[in-house]
């Protein structure tokens, strides 16, 4: 155990997380936090006000150069080459088979000289992996062909990264930034001056992207700063009700707003097509790998769906567990908790595409005994947005 | 903080043992250290009145927001009484797990399953190691 724990990687806020009563797990390969005090209020915190992540166990990959923007669109589902300066994208990795191997945010943006350079945010179970994966696409000649160079860094120890999430997370950190927030678009970043004297002069970049449903930021910035700069936020955020979340909550939000997570609802027997991701396949531009077999894929209607299922008990149907209809195995759970706002159990599965319409009930083996469960659209939680 | 006249499973049940007139009566719970390993219990499972617990045996299972774990009695005997008012309650059993917040109440139908359960030392030091 301690010979274990000794090889896990850690942010660089491990030391506050370990102060500050969090429970420590291995996500991943990483020493992380799931839990400072409940996950229920850390969840509801986030919901009401404002939580704020440490997710700086995400992989950063950074790939600049002339022949960067072809190269990613020779990698990734979806296009890039038409991304505007600050804009971000959900995309996907396939493997040649069409299976998904991950689900990436890539932003764009230009460095200090101008030059365009491209951030590609992967899950950190799947770093490795991917690093692999672009150096195989990635050969020396390839990389050095004249007129179209790509360098490419993993900058993940280089940066850390903050999930500011939660309605109150606008008022938060505008004093901290030289950004108009409230201006900033869903899925746009910036690069942005840290105005406070713990950033000790360095930028960072700041995205209105997340993983919880909520409004929110996320903010990188380097991993010498990292510590204090949390702090700062810490101290800015106490009158709003700020707390921090470790990853349970994360999960717990993650899943109210039918979020897919990778090694649940994603991985490499499963295409974009039947986890509903279709709109991330962009498959009449650049060949990447898999492009083909996802457009035979495209032909026909998947037999099995992602779905959502609220349980009318109150047992929680957690990943593995069976959905039967009669005495027929129609699907599995991908994930499953106790929802804090709905304040009841939910899953997400995949599902037989005959039984996926809302209002169907099945039932689910949850640890030999059979729960009914009621189909209903996702995501279980929407925010309410001003003015709506 | 854990109380001196009960007795502990491996698995953070503890048991408390009075001598009625119609036998010996156990009072089962779940300790104060598994509450906080736990946390946010949102679900608790018990047996009916009438059902029969073996030692070490699944009796039942508590689930929180991040897992679930088997109950499991220790001691054999048939239950008597469940405790009813902490299923719509579940804060009751964390903030009080050796007193308001017991599970069921079973009489004794053996009790040779006494002998191998720790006491309150033994229980701790074990405690203390799993936080390790």
């Amino acid at each position: 155990m301690d010979e274990q724990q000794l090889k896990l990687l850690r942010t660089p806020l491990y030391e506050w997380h370990a102060t500050h009563g969090a429970r420590m797990v291995d996500f991943a390969g990483w020493s992380m936090p799931v839990q400072y005090a409940s996950i229920i209020d850390e969840h509801v915190a986030t919901r009401n006000a404002v939580g704020m992540t440490d997710i700086s166990h995400m992989g950063r990959l950074r790939f600049e150069g002339p022949g960067a923007a072809v190269f990613l669109a020779e990698l990734l589902t979806r296009r890039v080459g038409d991304m505007r300066e600050g804009q971000i994208r959900y995309s996907l990795v396939t493997n040649e088979q069409g299976g998904i191997m991950d689900d990436v945010l890539v932003g764009y943006y230009h460095n200090a000289n101008g030059q365009p350079f491209y951030v590609v945010v992967v899950n950190a179970s799947n770093r490795r992996k991917i690093v692999e994966w672009v150096h195989a696409h990635l050969p020396p000649e390839r990389a050095e062909r004249p007129g179209h160079e790509i360098v490419f860094t993993d900058v993940t120890r280089l940066w850390a990264m903050f999930a500011i999430q939660g309605p109150r997370s606008v008022e938060l950190l505008q004093p901290l930034v030289d950004v108009e927030l409230p201006w900033m678009r869903y899925y746009r970043g910036a690069q942005a001056r840290i105005l406070h004297p713990a950033a000790q002069r360095q930028g960072g970049i700041i995205s209105r992207t997340g993983y919880t449903g909520e409004d929110g930021f996320e903010l990188s910035v380097g991993a010498t700063i990292a510590a204090d700069v949390w702090n700062a936020i810490v101290e800015l955020g106490r009158p709003l009700g700020l707390v921090p979340a470790g990853l349970g909550a994360r999960d717990t939000l993650r899943l109210e707003a039918g979020m897919p997570l990778y090694s649940h609802e994603l991985g490499e027997t499963i295409d974009p097509f039947q986890a509903g991701l279709g709109f991330a396949c962009h498959l009449t531009g650049y060949d990447f790998p898999g492009r083909d077999a996802l457009r035979k894929i495209q032909q026909q209607p998947p037999a099995r769906v992602r779905v959502g299922l609220e349980m009318s008990g109150r047992r929680v149907a957690r990943q593995g567990a069976r959905i039967l209809a009669g005495t027929d195995t129609v699907g599995e759970i991908t994930s499953g908790t106790f929802s804090p706002t709905l304040k009841k159990p939910i899953a997400m599965a995949y599902l037989r595409r005959e039984y996926a319409e809302p209002g169907t009930v099945v039932s689910v083996d949850v640890r030999g005994r059979m729960e009914p469960a009621r189909l209903v659209p996702l995501p279980f939680y929407r925010r309410n947005h001003k003015g709506a | 903080m854990n109380p001196d006249d009960l007795r502990y499973t491996e698995t953070h049940e503890w048991v408390r043992i009075e001598k009625t007139p119609s036998g010996k009566l156990a009072t089962v719970g779940i300790t104060a250290f598994a509450t906080e390993l736990l946390t946010d219990l949102v679900h608790i499972d018990l047996p009916a009145v009438g059902a029969a617990v073996k030692a070490g045996q699944p009796f039942g299972e508590v689930e929180s927001v991040k897992s679930v774990s088997d109950l499991n009695s220790p001691v054999e005997g048939e239950v008597v009484e469940v405790n009813d008012a902490i299923t719509d309650q579940l804060e009751t059993v964390s903030d009080d797990p050796f007193g308001e917040g017991w599970l069921i109440k079973v009489k004794l139908a053996d009790d040779s399953a006494l002998q191998k359960l720790m006491d309150r030392a033994a229980y701790e030091a074990q405690c203390r190691e799993q936080e390790e």
